[in-house]
């Protein structure tokens, strides 16, 4: 059967979720951007509505399933208040929803409960690299087996609370595939960047470079044990997990030019009501219900393990990264002049609007 | 139920049996009948007719206890789907030809509007004729020489002769699909109908609007013309004449008077709700054919498309590709979304909009890139890619343009009415 209503519990946490997104994170959005600083409070605030936590089952210290459906519902909503603010509050979900997904029981047992069990925690993980043809599959940090102990060696970039982290969950090239690899704190050859990225948007995120120089981890630090995991889903759940982001922001900007056109006088009527804007707006939200439906689709197939998820998930990303872009350049164009200035959020959606062809790694639901 | 994406059995068979229909009885016929303009393909509508029989059901089109169940049927849990068989039905033949789905028998858009404007005595009275022995059609006439779009702008003009208790009705309809094996009385076929719209009072524009059943072969109503298009070509296109046509009282769909308000108009217009997203589907029907041929093409020439890659590792052609498959994946999506609302009847006049708005915009661009990527094999008449772009071309444009669909959706998300977004 098709059918799009979420449940009466995905609805209940996508209201909360829109909640903390507008009243919380939307209202200091553009200040945190500005001082490169997201209130600690609120990142708390966030990690209390348990979107990872409801993801994890109680074995793990969770109270719930993973459902990639639910996932990619309550993100968008988030992303609906800011991206920077809902990519610091996930943080913790880059460490242990790869560990989840393609974790042993031991793994599980180990890092589970103790990301999710307490307060918001820097806990992250390191995919993307500084290069511009940085390809997930194709990963230049390399792990070699030597005795009982992987060694690491790359640079990383665009790591989320790097320098604070308590676990650095790294991917690397290993046998020719996408590996991952538990980095604790302070192990040697680890160094993280003195400087943050300085980035066009996502300023309020605290992110690194990351250098790998010989660092060893045991083999039980393999994502998978010895034998290791399938990167496909993984790599999957980050690509709906950035394409309902993309959704998210995309809607955000949508909204504020609909009601700003709304209310914006011209020729002795509403800006709306020319047909040069109302049209832009017509195709602004048919796309993103486009977008939508393709990443609840991607989401869903990848929660019923279908052969074609992964390349579903693929196709939902890059068709929301173009998306987000069209969506949140025209969302700027409607306000006009005012657009351009930063008082006004679109100008920052459109700057996050332009990343999200890149922030594979940054979000996985 | 949660939020799913799993094709309800009936539509998985459906689609797997009109998928042979497409190869066996339409595509090998395409190039002829698009080289034949104003033939009539009877082999396909005489099997069409026995096969649909054959399979229990009578028509492809809405009909009555098709796609909601009677109150005594109701019983079953199952939610209903007539509207997304019928869209997954008419996606699976325009694969096959979006022409020869036209020549489909069935009642089609002039049955759909007795479906949802009708009484149920309408219902039965008119519907029944589409199960029975001879293959029957019936059409839409909306459309004028000086109103598309802008229905309120139609001239027709239907007048209550009380004497004898008839409408008489005189006008001059144009672009009528299927208006020919609709009205004209062929022997092959059952009698058919034409619903005609047309004011019964002049002064007061859409709220003036109504809707009539004129059977075929009725006095006064003459098929003038028959268009030659750039695409469909197999499907008629009729001009039709209308002088002092007269009509049963009981032949007028919704009220015999006029309101000081829109509401029976907009009751008529809901028609475009269920029937949008339907033509959308026909759309994604033959975008999905020309972008399976350029694959099979490109396959044949060793060209392989890297999903999975980063867009700036990507070949133009890689991208091109994977971009119509976006396209073409969400526009189906945003399609059965919007059936799936009428199956449930949820108010969707936003989302079969938008379907089409989207259905429209995709189709073009699909059979366009792949006439372009294909290069002369596109733009021989050796293969069909050429057809379908110029058969892709009308989706865009008919039962609403991108443009008014445009316009719908603004009004719909701005919560303007007409006047305030002309």
């Amino acid at each position: 059967m098709y059918s799009f209503d979420p449940t009466e519990e995905q609805q209940m946490l996508m209201d909360a979720v829109k909640k903390y997104a507008v009243n919380d994170l939307r209202a200091v959005a553009h200040d945190a951007e500005e001082n490169r600083e997201l209130p600690k409070k609120l990142v708390s605030k966030g990690w209390e509505i348990g979107l990872l936590q409801a993801s994890i089952p109680e074995a793990y210290g969770g109270f719930g399933e993973r459902s990639a459906v639910t996932g990619v519902l309550a993100l968008e909503e988030m992303a609906f208040g800011d991206l920077a603010g809902t990519l610091a509050v996930m943080t913790p979900s880059l460490f242990a929803m790869p560990i989840l997904l393609a974790g042993t029981e031991g793994q599980k047992q180990e890092y589970l409960p103790k990301v999710i069990e307490g307060d918001w925690a820097p806990y992250t993980a390191a995919l993307i690299e500084y290069a511009f043809d940085f390809d997930p599959n194709e990963l230049k940090t390399t792990a070699m087996l030597k005795g009982d102990e992987y060694i690491l060696n790359g640079e990383k970039a665009f790591v989320p609370f790097a320098k604070d982290a308590e676990a650095i969950l790294v991917y690397a090239k290993l046998d020719g595939q996408s590996q991952a690899f538990v980095v604790p704190k302070g192990a040697a050859g680890l160094s993280v960047s003195e400087e943050r990225e300085k980035l066009m948007s996502l300023n309020a995120l605290p992110m690194y470079r990351v250098k790998l120089e010989d660092v060893k981890v045991p083999v039980a630090n393999r994502l998978g044990g010895a034998s290791g995991m399938d990167f496909e889903p993984v790599l999957a759940s980050m690509r709906i997990a950035t394409a309902s982001a993309a959704v998210g922001v995309a809607n955000a900007a949508f909204e504020y030019s609909m009601n700003y056109a709304k209310e914006r006088d011209v020729f002795g009527v509403k800006v709306a009501q020319k047909q040069a804007i109302a049209f832009m707006l017509a195709e602004m939200r048919t796309e993103i219900e486009a977008s939508r439906l393709l990443t609840w689709e991607a989401a869903w197939k990848l929660d019923q393990g279908r052969e074609d998820a992964a390349n579903e998930a693929y196709l939902a990303f890059t068709g929301a990264a173009d998306m987000a872009m069209m969506v949140t350049d025209r969302a700027v164009q409607i306000l006009g002049g005012h657009g351009y200035i930063r008082e006004h959020p679109v100008e920052l959606w459109m700057r996050n609007g332009r990343g999200f062809a890149m922030f594979t790694g940054l979000a996985i639901v | 139920m949660p939020i799913e994406f799993e094709a309800p059995k009936p539509i998985a068979q459906t689609q797997f049996v009109l998928k042979t229909v497409a190869e066996e009885m339409m595509r090998p016929k395409s190039r002829y009948f698009d080289e034949h303009e104003h033939e009539i393909p009877w082999d396909y509508i005489e099997f069409m007719h026995s096969a649909m029989k054959a399979m229990g059901g009578n028509s492809l089109a809405p009909r009555e206890n098709g796609n909601v169940k009677d109150k005594d049927t109701e019983k079953e849990k199952r939610p209903p789907i007539g509207y997304q068989l019928i869209a997954a039905q008419l996606e699976a033949l325009s694969w096959g030809d979006v022409g020869m789905y036209h020549c489909l028998p069935g009642g089609g858009l002039g049955a759909a509007a007795v479906y949802s404007a009708g009484t149920p005595e309408q219902r039965a009275k008119f519907l029944a004729r589409f199960n029975g022995d001879k293959p029957t059609f019936a059409a839409m006439c909306i459309t004028e020489a000086g109103a598309g779009s802008d229905n309120s702008a139609i001239r027709t003009r239907a007048v209550l002769d009380e004497k004898t208790n008839e409408w008489v009705i005189n006008g001059e309809k144009i672009f009528v699909t299927g208006g020919d094996k609709s009205f004209t009385e062929y022997e092959k076929l059952g009698k058919g109908f034409l619903v005609v719209w047309a004011t019964i009072d002049p002064s007061c524009g859409r709220a003036g609007l109504r809707a009539f059943v004129v059977e075929g072969g009725a006095p006064g109503v003459k098929v003038t013309k028959l268009e030659h298009k750039m695409g469909i070509r197999v499907s008629d296109t009729a001009a039709i004449s209308l002088v002092d046509a007269r009509v049963p009282f009981d032949h007028i769909l919704g009220s015999p008077t006029v309101e000081t308000n829109t509401a029976g108009f907009k009751k008529a217009m809901a028609t475009f709700d269920a029937t949008r997203p339907l033509v959308a589907a026909t759309g994604v029907g033959v975008a999905r054919a020309a972008l399976e041929f350029l694959k099979e093409k490109l396959a044949e020439n060793g060209v392989q498309i890297r999903y999975g890659l980063p867009r700036q590792k990507l070949t133009n052609i890689e991208r091109e590709v994977i971009d119509m498959e976006i396209m073409l994946k969400s526009a189906w999506l945003m399609v059965i979304k919007a059936v799936w609302m009428a199956d449930n009847k949820k108010s969707n006049a936003l989302e079969a909009s938008m379907s089409k708005v989207k259905s429209g915009d995709v189709t073009t661009k699909i059979t366009q890139k792949v006439v372009e990527i294909l290069g002369p094999l596109g733009y021989s008449r050796e293969f069909l890619a050429e057809k379908w772009f110029r058969d892709a071309k009308i989706t865009d444009i008919y039962e609403g343009t991108g443009q008014i669909n445009r316009l719908v959706v603004a009004r719909q998300i701005l919560g303007y009415s007409g006047k305030d977004l002309r």
